[in-house]
């Protein structure tokens, strides 16, 4: 036994390279085997008859069934419309949660105006106001939107305002000593130093998004993934649900996909980019 | 800059009357305070820790109001603190040049990055500093405004020993090149007879020891009239050496 630990460390070129990327391709394949396999048995279950499939659609008549909902236009439709509700509910709270929180972070005025309804507001569970929601604004387009802009709103809100008031005092003191303007104060101090925690509402007002989604289109809609959801319902169509939760869960991952990307090149002053949760 | 020196010296000095400041109807941290610091001198602050250093830095820098008596001062100033300040989220040459939007910026910053000697680090990002280079950044971000007055409170107090001899000795160059008047708040002795004219004492809210450094520079620790001048300065601060 020895206390000593020696740390070496070889330059990688060559064949040492391609190497490692075989290695690469190795942990690859790790991390994919068990969903894999998961999926290979649930297959099995089902064509052997243990799982049945008014319950739950096997993997291979999900595939058939979402390339028959891709070829027949049901599915681009009805995402199309679902990705226009939460674009237009998103760009709406983003809006909507960037000028309050400016208000508020900027002022102690705003604070006092903006915050105390806005801390009241968010204790209420957004989900919760679905029915007066239709009852006020029917059952366009309207409520569908709104309800993904109130819900993503408040996180938007809520970070941006925290990341304007952590702002290090002795920055706004250093560039009071250079004479800034209040106006360059808040282009070249504010805004940069809360865009992290503004991206990380952002992280979590994409999440919230999908979810007022799922439950305004699932509650009455004509049209979007939620509907095609609940139609399905009617005809005991296991397959179509899991293809729409399936889409779900990709649209998911893609816009956590985006949001980590933007986190990644608009920070890149940070030198331990955290390296971003889950929402 | 050759031809500020001229400019500078005959410049405004900076004078502090009857200061006096409180906090919160406290006792008084400065109380009447009066100092003068001649145009292009080089002024050392010492006091102990609470003694009111950081207050009469910050009334002088504008920072802090000014409720009782009066400061003069040029208007041209510029402050290093402690911690270097710059905004991470913007490049250390960019940070050099914060607020300036001329065309002449970027041939600017690299100038005086190259009098602090950071011309390799011009681009990085300034959480990549290490301490040392953070401080120059910071001194050139103050340098380039070409200020008659600077104000540096405790700057090196946060490096390692030798980093603090470095800068100690850039201080030194710099100065001798701009010529203008700095008020350094320190509590090293050393570093005050290594690099002012003058140093004054700062205790119960007034200047208590004005002692003038007659010393031909570059300065030398072996120099005796050097240490005859430390045992006074540390007699003054109330610490005795044997
Ligand atoms: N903003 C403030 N509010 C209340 N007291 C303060 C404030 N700033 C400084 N003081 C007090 O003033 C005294 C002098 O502080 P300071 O000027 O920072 O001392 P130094 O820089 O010499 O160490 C201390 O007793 C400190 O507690
Ligand atoms: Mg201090």
């Amino acid at each position: 036994m020895s206390d000593t630990i020696i740390l070496t460390g070889t330059n990688k070129t060559g064949d040492t390279r391609r190497k490692n990327f075989t290695l690469e391709k190795l942990v690859f394949a790790r991390r994919y085997a068990s969903p894999i396999l998961l999926v290979s048995l649930w297959q099995l279950a089902c064509s052997s008859g243990l799982l049945s499939t008014r319950l739950l659609a096997s993997p291979a008549q999900i595939a058939v069934t979402g390339w028959t909902l891709v070829r027949d236009g049901t599915l681009p439709y009805n995402l199309g419309v679902s990705l226009l509700r939460a674009a237009s509910g998103l760009g709406i709270a983003i809006s909507v949660g960037v000028v309050l929180a400016l208000i508020s972070g900027l002022s102690r005025l705003g604070e006092d105006i903006v915050d105390a309804p806005l801390q009241i507001l968010r204790t209420l569970p957004a989900l919760a106001l679905v029915p007066l929601f239709i009852l006020w604004f029917g059952i366009g387009e309207a409520p569908k939107i709104l309800l993904v802009a109130l819900g993503a709103t408040f996180p938007i809100y809520l970070n941006l305002h925290k990341g304007i008031r952590t702002i290090d005092p002795k920055l706004l003191e250093m560039t009071s000593t250079l004479g800034f303007s209040r106006w360059q104060t808040i282009r070249d101090v504010f805004l940069p130093g809360a865009l992290p925690d503004f991206l990380t509402g952002l992280r979590y007002a994409v999440g919230v998004s999908w979810l007022m989604l799922v439950v305004a289109e699932q509650v009455n809609a004509e049209s979007g993934i939620g509907h095609m959801m609940m139609d399905a319902e009617d005809f005991l169509r296991t397959d179509i649900i899991l293809v729409g939760l399936l889409v779900y869960g990709v649209l998911g991952l893609l816009s956590d996909q985006i949001v980590r990307f933007l986190e990644s090149t608009l920070l890149a002053w940070r030198p331990d980019r955290r390296k971003g949760q889950t929402v | 800059m050759t031809g500020r020196r001229a400019e500078v010296e005959s410049g405004t000095a900076v004078i502090v009357e009857q200061l006096t400041r409180r906090f919160n109807g406290g006792p008084p941290v400065l109380d009447a305070l009066d100092l003068a610091i001649a145009p292009g001198e080089f002024v050392a602050l010492l006091g102990h820790s609470g003694s009111g250093k950081s207050t009469l830095l910050r009334t002088l820098a504008g920072l802090d109001p000014v409720t009782e008596g009066a400061v003069t001062r040029p208007r041209d100033v510029s402050v290093v603190f402690q911690e270097h300040r710059l905004l991470p989220w913007k490049r250390v040459w960019k940070n050099v040049v914060l607020g300036q939007e001329d065309k002449g910026i970027r041939q600017r910053a690299e100038a005086v990055l190259e009098e602090v000697g950071l011309s390799h680090r011009k681009s990085a990002w300034p959480l990549t500093l290490s301490g040392g280079e953070a401080q120059r950044a910071a001194l050139a971000r103050a340098l380039v405004r070409e200020p008659a007055f600077l104000m540096l409170d405790e700057p090196f107090a946060a490096l390692d020993a030798l980093t603090r001899l470095k800068m100690q000795q850039l201080v030194a160059d710099l100065w001798k090149k701009h010529r203008c008047a700095v008020l350094l708040v320190t509590h090293d002795v050393d570093e005050a007879l290594l690099l002012a004219d003058r140093a004054v004492v700062l205790e119960r809210g007034q200047i208590r020891v004005d002692v003038p450094i007659p010393l031909p520079r570059p300065r030398r620790h072996s120099d005796p009239e050097f240490e005859r001048l430390r045992t006074l300065l540390l007699d003054a601060l109330g610490v005795h050496t044997s």
